[in-house]
């Protein structure tokens, strides 16, 4: 019940934050704030009071189960459970989503009340996606987690946001769309193999199906999780969604959204279609390598600060594809890694952006340089998450791509040297980030406030992950370790070594 | 193990870890006596525990394993620390001379305003340099290898007001990783190669299992390579170097001369077992060490910039320890390695005293007459000149001369090896003594304002002595590196070894003191001129890198700046948009265009008809009920 409970937390916490306005305009940020920590709160406790006994699923290895029948005439049930990664990926949402909370602390004039609903109402979203393990309430969540996100950008957003938001929509729509065709599909070849409709993972994971079949089908599957994470050449959305919504709204984009689609590639489209996606992966870490060297150079060649942490997204999230598909267990704990550093480091740049465009109505970074002398604080900051997102070791990410990289040599030592490239251009366009906004010469002597409090307290938190994660990734690594997408993959990955 | 120092090795990088994190958080709150105390107090404790390990060291190596860092499969690399003879030597000039440094900076720095930022600069730069030479693993090398360079671009662009400052940083940043980058390809190789990262495993597995000459020794030892003569300065990614000299001028005595650009050095040193199955790389280090030594040698003799010189002559020396680590002359390679922290620290230091003497002077050309003007920068100078040149009874003079007698004893290419490296000796007296000579002698140009203090000069007098009687210690690595023995050369050999420096500074002092010989005939021509102009370009290898990899990159990002592969999607949305209009032109209400296409519509689909549906079609209507 716990896994209900932890989404449905979410939702009416969006309700009553929608309605606290009415009380006090103030009052629906901190309505959302104590919501998402107490959930936070919940699931830790829950976690922590698990004692390692798994639950009772269907197969594999479950940390919690959750089974209610809804359509039974269409094999439809309410079916969620959580192993390690999901445990993992909800943590991370709900970290970030209190961190995306504060970031928009100030930010919001109009509204107060339904921003907050939907920021809550996209985590639910988010978190049902991470939870759900029947596939139509997993599509049903993929949908519940857009609408909302949509409304974020489109009303809340910057300049263009008319065009972002609709690019948004057109591209994740158009890949849900795949996607759920791709499950009926599954579906049917599932009835016609079995002779009953199901939805459920565990039935779905175990369906016979020719290899040429299993290949459509888990190419469905693949784009529209593309899509999200973004991939080379699907990525075009990200950079308008990234740079025109409000700080909030980046945050969750870059933190937590795009993990959904991660994620969806190791959950279904790897652990349903092994033998497919294992034929794939060539041209599949082919894509990521190209995504990591694309994102680096146009990042490179941004003059918008947001826009430039929006494209290195895109070569980090490269990345995770390789690791995702060099299917061994080294370069998947990379992939698992890259999803919970990059939450932090990115989450990091876009609050300080936000930060940024707040207090000088801008985010071209023509227009800035030598902030550094007016804001200490905010400087010392941008320059460690600057430094996280470059790779340097001793810090998460370093971590995390290290893994893949190391994973991937051993299956394509050739990819890996040009996927490798990525770090010296990951150099490149952070420095030059860090160096355009903050050093070089002061512009015009004015006020501008430096980071409070409140603000560094949300730093710290994230600056101490880092950290954390970088010197003793165990317990994270461990984690991800417990998962039940662990033993098919590994299978294959093995098989695939002897071969 | 039961010493207490020996049990709390890791407390000698945590020190100054701990003081950088604490200047970090009170970001520039204390007052700079405080910060003075921690960032010059924690180097030095750091320094006496290092001092209570050396004397407690007998000859076994102590391993401290702290705690694993990460697992995944049997990729378990931990957070651990070794120390041999190798990484006492290390952890000795880090600490000692870094603890110089530190104090001297206290002057030197006194008026700046981010004066704690400094000190938790240096202080962090300092912990990473003894994790990169305490690691037991290439992994935690690695930190500490990437950390000490962060700390050189944060340091290199330590006055970020100027753009110059920031671009030398981002330079010495990118082309380090680049060598970086080779190294990681290296650690992966060798992990699944031999299946661990722990060094002395990992040379004792690749002993068993590798063939001498083939090829993953080689291909391993020539990533590790790119690594080292990135992080080292040597050919070809030693670009950065000269540019680094933008930071605060004890900044380049501690990093960009005394520790960190030995890195490199170290690096080979350390996995000595993998290099020796390879003799292809060691003879390329070689090489590398010798082509080195020679170009910035002589790019060194047409600076005007002290400090650039200075930077130059680093680079060449580097190269010497370089040629030493390719024919097998190890111990011979670190001795220099420390005897060149002495002497190159007294040098800058004696720089930067004379840069903050005078009003930030920085050309050569602008100063002379100081030898009476400024004593203690003289002397030091003078005796930092004569160990650099390696002039007899100096430091340099002890560990140079093994290196050109090991050189000359390698089969075949030896006496080559010797002559280039014996040419190097001759131009390195001869820019060090220009140096000299144009500094301290001639006219005055420029007035002293003041004269260094206690906290300047003390450093600089014990540097000094360092220089003189360096080249008397033992070090205690023969349990460690094993050097290749030879017989001894010929004694002409030996003195024409000994005898080059003194021609050096003999021809320095005809050219640039007595005026005896000019070479006014020779640089003033039309070809002198444009060859000057070269080498005081370094070769012009900044240009070459920009017109094959910055330009081409630049373009890159330029051509790609719009998105090219929105283009599809915008393409899709003008046909969606066209079709769209369309579809808008019929719904144009008039009664009789709609009519119209009725009427049209209804001909089309009788036509239709007529062609498709051909006899079959007939019985089945017909059929139907």
């Amino acid at each position: 019940m716990a896994l209900v409970n932890f989404i449905v937390i979410l939702l009416a916490g969006g309700v009553l934050a929608g309605l606290s306005e009415r009380i006090n305009p103030t009052l629906p940020r901190r309505v959302s704030l104590a919501v998402i920590l107490l959930d936070l709160v919940y699931l830790l406790s829950v976690y922590s009071g698990l004692d390692g006994a798994s639950a009772q699923a269907p197969q594999g290895n479950w940390l919690l189960y959750f089974h209610h029948t809804w359509i039974a005439r269409f094999g439809i049930n309410i079916e969620l459970a959580m192993d390690g990664l999901s445990f993992l990926m909800s943590a991370l949402t709900l970290v970030l989503g209190a961190i995306a909370v504060v970031s928009s602390w100030n930010e919001i004039a109009r509204q107060q009340g339904f921003f907050q609903a939907n920021i809550l109402w996209t985590l639910a979203g988010v978190l049902g996606v991470f939870l759900a393990l029947d596939l139509f309430l997993f599509f049903l969540f993929w949908e519940v987690m857009l609408v909302p996100m949509y409304l974020l950008i489109a009303i809340w957003g910057h300049e263009d946001k008319a065009y972002a938001s609709m690019k948004f929509f057109i591209f994740t729509q158009v890949s849900g769309l795949l996607m759920l065709l791709s499950i009926l599909v599954l579906v049917n070849l599932h009835h016609s193999a079995t002779g009953s409709y199901s939805f459920s993972y565990f039935d779905l994971l175990n369906t016979p199906l020719q290899p040429s079949t299993a290949g459509w089908v888990m190419l469905g599957f693949f784009i529209a999780f593309l899509v999200k994470l973004p991939g080379f050449p699907v990525h075009t959305w990200l950079p308008d969604a990234h740079t025109q919504a409000p700080t909030a709204g980046s945050v969750i984009l870059a933190g937590i959204l795009l993990k959904t689609g991660a994620y969806g590639l190791i959950r279904f489209t790897v652990s349903l279609f092994p033998a497919a996606s294992m034929a794939f992966a060539p041209i599949a870490m082919a894509l990521g390598a190209a995504g990591v060297i694309y994102g680096a150079v146009l990042a490179f060649a941004q003059t918008d600060f947001k826009r430039l942490v929006a494209y290195s997204s895109i070569s980090h999230m490269g990345f995770v594809l390789l690791g995702v598909f060099a299917w061994n267990s080294l370069a998947i704990q990379g992939a698992i890694m890259q999803m919970v550093a990059h939450g932090f480091s990115t989450a990091a740049l876009f609050m300080i952006a936000g930060a940024l465009q707040q207090r000088l109505h801008t985010r071209d970074m023509r227009q800035m340089g030598g902030l550094w002398a007016r804001m200490p604080r905010m400087g010392a900051m941008t320059m460690f998450f600057v430094v996280a997102s470059l790779g340097l070791p001793g810090l998460g990410n370093f971590v995390a791509e290290f893994l893949v990289l190391l994973g991937l040599f051993k299956v394509d030592p050739v990819l890996c040297a040009i996927a490798a490239l990525g770090l010296i251009t990951a150099a490149i366009y952070s420095l030059m980030l860090l160096q355009k906004s903050f050093q070089g010469e002061p512009g015009p002597d004015r006020q501008i406030k430096d980071f409070g409090w409140l603000e560094m307290g949300t730093m710290a938190v994230m600056v101490i992950g880092l950290i954390w994660l970088g010197i003793y990734p165990q317990p994270v690594l461990d984690i991800a370790a417990n998962s039940s997408f662990g033993s098919s993959v590994m299978e294959v990955a093995t098989a695939s070594l002897v071969k | 193990m039961d010493n207490v120092f020996l049990q709390h090795l890791w407390l000698i990088p945590l020190l100054p870890l701990a003081s950088a994190t604490l200047l970090i958080i009170t970001g520039g709150r204390l007052p700079n006596v405080t910060v003075s105390l921690l960032g010059v107090g924690s180097v030095g404790l750091s320094a006496l525990v290092v001092l209570g390990a050396a004397l407690a060291y007998r000859g076994e190596p102590v391993h401290l394993i702290l705690w694993t860092w990460m697992q995944v499969g049997d990729f378990a690399p931990k957070i651990a620390f070794y120390m041999d003879g190798l990484t006492l030597v290390m952890m000795s000039v880090i600490t000692g001379v870094g603890f110089l440094i530190h104090l001297y900076s206290a002057e030197f720095m006194g008026e700046d305003t981010d004066y704690s930022r400094y000190f938790a600069y240096m202080n962090l730069f300092v912990a990473a340099m003894l994790i990169l030479v305490m690691a037991d693993n290439l992994l935690l090398l690695y930190l500490g290898w990437e950390g000490v360079g962060l700390c050189s671009y944060l340091l290199v662009g330590f006055w970020y007001k100027d753009p110059a400052n920031g671009l030398a940083a981002r330079k010495a940043f990118v082309v380090t990783r680049v060598g970086d980058t080779a190294m990681a390809l290296g650690l992966f190789l060798l992990f699944t190669q031999l299946g661990t990262l722990e060094i002395q495993p990992l040379m004792a597995a690749a002993d068993s299992q590798w063939q001498s000459g083939a090829l993953m020794p080689v291909l391993a030892t020539a990533l590790l390579l790119g690594g080292a003569v990135g992080k080292s300065a040597q050919l070809p990614l030693h670009t950065w170097l000269p540019d680094a000299m933008a930071g605060p001028t004890p900044v380049s005595a501690l990093i960009h001369a005394a520790t960190m650009v030995t890195a490199g050095v170290y690096l080979v040193a350390r996995t000595h077992g993998l290099f020796l199955l390879a003799p292809q790389v060691m003879l390329a280090v070689a090489l590398v060490g010798l082509l080195t030594l020679l170009l910035a040698a002589f790019a060194a003799l047409n600076q005007n910039d002290i400090k650039r010189i200075l930077a130059y002559s680093t680079i060449s020396q580097i190269g010497y320890m370089f040629l030493a680590l390719g024919v097998g002359a190890w111990s011979a390679g670190i001795f220099h390695l420390m005897t060149h922290a002495f002497f190159k620290a007294l040098l800058f230091l004696g720089a930067g005293a004379i840069i903050h003497c005078l009003h930030h002077e920085h050309d050569i050309f602008k100063m002379g007459g100081l030898y009476k003007r400024l004593p203690v920068p003289f002397w030091s100078f003078l005796i930092g000149a004569a160990a650099l040149a390696a002039l007899p009874f100096t430091a340099g003079f002890y560990s140079k001369d093994p290196i050109l007698l090991t050189a000359w004893t390698l089969p075949q290419v030896g006496p080559w090896l010797w002559a280039g490296a014996l040419l190097g000796a001759l131009l390195t007296a001869v820019y060090s003594f220009r140096l000299v000579f144009i500094v301290f002698f001639g006219d005055a140009n420029t007035e002293p304002d003041r004269q260094p203090g206690w906290r300047m000069s003390g450093p600089l007098l014990l540097l000094c002595i360092l220089s003189i009687v360096g080249g008397h210690f033992a070090l205690p690595l023969a349990s460690v590196l094993p050097d290749r023995h030879s017989e001894h050369p010929a004694a002409v050999v030996e003195w024409i070894s000994i005898a080059t420096p003194l021609l050096g500074l003999l021809l320095a002092y005809l050219i640039y003191h007595s005026g005896a010989l000019s070479m006014s005939g020779l640089t003033e021509s039309a070809t002198g001129k444009q060859l000057r102009q070269f080498w005081f370009k370094g070769w012009q290898i900044d240009a070459l890198y920009d017109a094959l990899f910055v330009n081409p990159f630049k373009g890159l990002a330029a051509l790609l700046r719009h998105e090219p592969v929105d283009v599809i999607y915008n393409g899709l949305v003008r046909i969606s948009q066209r079709l769209h209009a369309v579809l808008i032109a019929m719904q144009n209400g008039q009664l009789r265009r709609y009519a119209t296409s009725m009427i049209f519509g209804v001909i089309l689909l009788v036509a239709l008809v007529l062609l498709i549906a051909t006899e079959p079609v007939a019985p089945e209507i017909t059929g139907a009920p």
